[in-house]
């Protein structure tokens, strides 16, 4: 099987800890974690992991398993890239100086959709959103007007295929799902709906 | 809410007096408040500064709650593992914070890995010393996150009561395991308003059974009715499942042979007509080789550990695999399930049993029968029945098991003694072998018989541990002269660290490198600690010795010395498969 990039998405509660022990589950296994982000979710109180790792898809599965075995965890995911939409953001530092002399250094800027955040005299603060090589592109076109400061974000990645996460938190807080929520749950809708 | 939920729980009569008057109680006091709830009758722990409001209530609780002072808080977890693996109940450990929790960590490990529900209560520095290097402050969470299956830190009293009805039910609920709790000084002192303890038995994130397929038990019954050659292999999930009927009767109806792991051992009685013996490393000359030959592998409750499956792409790569386990990380972790029956073995085996046919395989247990007669003549007849003037590992568990007739729990350390006595020990009672399976750790015996012999006194508990284990706890000896247990303790000294050096005897060109061991006079070790004790080394004295040893009330060491460099057969030697098992030195 081959490593590919997957983004795994993980609705947890809220609780301090929680990232250690989801990041030992990769550092135990020697792989590396390519990006990761929480944040809140669509559902109050419930929050999101998005992690990206390079690895063969057995053992991504495998991962989600021990992710979602987690007492705090409710429900782990695994998506390719075609599977997801995501974003990152980044931010860049650059001399105001510059811009306002080379016309051309402002035009570019806007080829890449950058936007000013914040412009003061001494430097100005750019954002781009979008995929890897559209943020990466943009430093070596800044790199020769002295790009002082350069960051980017976590990816952030929305399910294509998901309806969220609200219907599915209610199957959780029953004590035992009854027959019919077990019914479609494992029959119709199958490994995509509960995969465990 | 109930309130004061002493007054709900059986134990009415002996409610604490500092709640019976107060709703205004310590943290500390919520704490054993909830132990009682929970019924724990037994603490094993070791007090120190940042657990004393811990202990200092414990005084109050001395009738409700026994507690036993161990001699270091390895030995405390230890006897709480063991407590749990001879009860099916939790056990329950205190210990201070800094240096007394980092000695949890080994059996922390232990229980991690071999499932057993513990719960550690650990003391912790002032909430606001936190980070400050504080003295005894470590980060107990973050030290034992990856071996428990779930860990939380109290820093505010009113935390308690609902934490700890959620420590006890992740510890035995689902796949049970290890639980620590963190508490800070100053939520032990804390008082609150305490509106009574109510058990857990929900939490929404956390799903202790996958729900069953019945679509998947239909498809396990399908393969299995078509069998021509099924074999079961069952591990510690039946035992820990309370299964053992179940699993039983799935056995009886199906017909099919079946094989235990270490850790499945006595889920059936070991002398059952359709148990053909262990698997592994050290077990049985058929089970393993027709691992390899089986149409239908069908396993319960076990988890493929690599010292089962040797080599796993030589491992039953013939056969449907139907893999019954409550863990869904474990489907598929390590072999591929043709069929996966997720859920409770307790709830899947009557289901799949109403479904299979009735069966018998005669030609099929009949190759099982050849391989044991071939056992039997290359190494068995030799180990029960030897020909040297040497004593045996072996024929000291064939006296063992007369005298006992396999109603004792039998608890066993790390190394050759262990799989010997697993080979041969027989066992009648389920919970009848207690032994550190997936950690190996040595110096787990003693400790986990003391906690044994708490958690099941109605049986005789013996512990049979090797000279090299045995000085890694044998300070545990000061427990039992203080509490005076009932622990029966075989040393079978070879004078060697003998499983290291049967490897470097058969892998490593025997360079006995460092595996040679001094001993103390065992018995006037035991003396010391107000034990009676014996060594013996000749044949004609064993019988007598044994007797000896398990008619005397309550605890007693026999040393027993046997032979060198014997070694334990059959072995899958590290690599290889299942199939290439080998019965001699002279085929390793
Ligand atoms: C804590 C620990 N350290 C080291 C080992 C490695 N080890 C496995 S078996 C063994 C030898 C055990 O010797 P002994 O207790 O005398 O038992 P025997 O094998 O001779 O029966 C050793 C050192 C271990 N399992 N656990």
């Amino acid at each position: 099987m081959q490593k590919q990039e997957y983004t795994i998405t993980v609705y947890t509660e809220n609780q301090i800890g929680l990232l250690n022990r989801i990041a030992i589950i990769f550092s135990r296994r020697k792989i590396n974690i390519e990006s990761l982000n929480t944040s809140p979710s669509e559902v109050d109180s419930v929050h999101r992991f998005t992690i990206v790792i390079n690895e063969t898809e057995d053992v991504v599965r495998k991962l989600c398993r021990q992710i979602e075995k987690q007492v705090e965890v409710l429900k782990a995911y695994y998506n390719t890239e075609e599977e997801i939409i995501w974003q990152e953001l980044a931010l860049y530092k650059v001399p105001t100086d510059v811009i306002a002399e080379e016309v051309k250094v402002e035009r570019l800027l806007r080829e890449h959709g950058a936007k000013a955040v914040v412009i003061r005299k001494d430097y100005t603060v750019f954002e781009v959103a979008g995929k890897r090589e559209e943020t990466d592109n943009l430093i070596k076109v800044l790199e020769p007007y002295g790009l002082i400061e350069f960051v980017r974000s976590a990816r952030v990645a929305i399910i294509k295929d998901s309806d969220g996460f609200h219907k599915k938190l209610k199957e959780f807080e029953y004590h035992q799902p009854g027959e019919d929520t077990s019914e479609n749950e494992f029959l119709s809708e199958n490994e995509k709906v509960f995969s465990m | 809410m109930q309130t004061l939920k002493l007054k709900a729980t059986p134990k009415e009569k002996k409610s604490s007096p500092a709640i019976k008057h107060a709703q205004e109680v310590s943290g500390s006091v919520a704490v054993l408040d909830a132990l009682v709830a929970e019924n724990v009758e037994t603490i094993f722990g070791y007090p120190g500064g940042a657990i004393m409001p811990i202990y200092d209530a414990l005084y109050d609780y001395k009738e409700q709650l026994n507690h036993i002072l161990v001699r270091h808080e390895q030995g405390a977890i230890h006897a709480a593992q063991g407590f749990a693996r001879a009860s099916g109940q939790v056990g329950v450990v205190f210990a201070t914070s800094g240096p007394g929790a980092t000695n949890l960590v080994t059996g922390l490990a232990d229980a991690m890995i071999d499932s057993t529900p513990v719960v550690c209560i650990t003391g912790q520095v002032f909430a606001h010393l936190l980070g400050t290097d504080a003295f005894q402050e470590t980060d107990v969470i973050n030290i034992t996150t990856p071996i428990t299956k779930w860990n939380y830190q109290v820093t505010d009293a009113t935390e308690i009561p609902a934490v700890l009805a959620k420590a006890f039910y992740i510890a035995k609920s689902g796949r049970p395991g290890p639980v620590v709790i963190d508490i800070t000084k100053n939520a032990q002192l804390q008082k609150f308003n305490y509106a009574g303890y109510e058990k857990c038995e929900h939490i929404r994130s956390y799903r202790p059974k996958p729900i069953v397929r019945k679509e998947y038990v239909e498809q396990a019954a399908e393969l299995i009715n078509a069998a021509e050659k099924p074999f079961i292999i069952f591990g510690q999930g039946v035992i820990l499942g309370n299964a053992e009927k179940e699993f039983q009767q799935f056995v009886e109806k199906s017909g099919i042979p079946a094989a235990w792991t270490i850790m499945g051992m006595s889920a059936i009685p070991t002398d059952h007509p359709l148990g053909v013996g262990m698997l592994g490393m050290h077990g049985n000359y058929g089970p393993n080789v027709l691992t390899n030959e089986c149409d239908v592998l069908i396993a319960i409750g076990m988890r493929f550990d690599d010292r089962v499956t040797g080599r796993l792409d030589k491992y039953a790569k013939q056969a449907k695999v139907i893999h019954l386990d409550i863990d869904p990380a474990e489907i598929d972790k390590n072999v591929k399930a043709t069929v996966p029956v997720w859920g409770d073995c307790k709830e899947t085996l009557p289901l799949l049993t109403e479904m299979i046919k009735q069966k018998v395989y005669p030609q099929w247990l009949q190759k099982f029968q050849e391989y044991r007669q071939k056992e039997e003549d290359k190494v068995i007849y030799e180990e029960l029945n030897p020909t040297t003037e040497v004593l045996t590992m072996g024929e000291v568990i064939k006296e063992l098991n007369e005298l006992t007739k396999g109603d004792a729990i039998i608890v066993t350390d790390v190394g050759q003694h262990q799989m010997v006595a697993c080979r041969y020990a027989k066992m009648n009672q389920t919970k009848s072998n207690i032994t550190s399976g997936g950690l190996g750790t040595m110096g787990y015996a003693l400790p986990a018989a003391i906690g044994a012999a708490y958690g099941d006194p109605s049986r005789h508990t013996v512990a049979i541990i090797g000279d090299g284990g045995f000085q890694m706890t044998l300070q545990e000896l000061g427990t039992i002269m203080q509490f005076k247990p009932n622990v029966k303790i075989i040393i079978l000294n070879n004078n060697f660290l003998g499983m290291v050096r049967q490897w470097q005897q058969l892998f490593h060109e025997k360079r006995y490198s460092f595996v040679d061991i001094t001993s103390p006079d065992f018995v006037q070790v035991a003396k010391g600690f107000g034990i009676p004790g014996k060594s013996i080394s000749k044949r004609p004295d064993l019988k007598n010795a044994l007797k000896e040893m398990l008619d005397n009330d309550g605890s007693f060491l026999l040393e027993i010395m046997v032979g060198k460099e014997n070694n334990v057969f059959p072995m899958v030697p590290q690599g290889r498969g299942v199939a290439e098992i080998v019965l001699c030195r002279e085929e390793v």
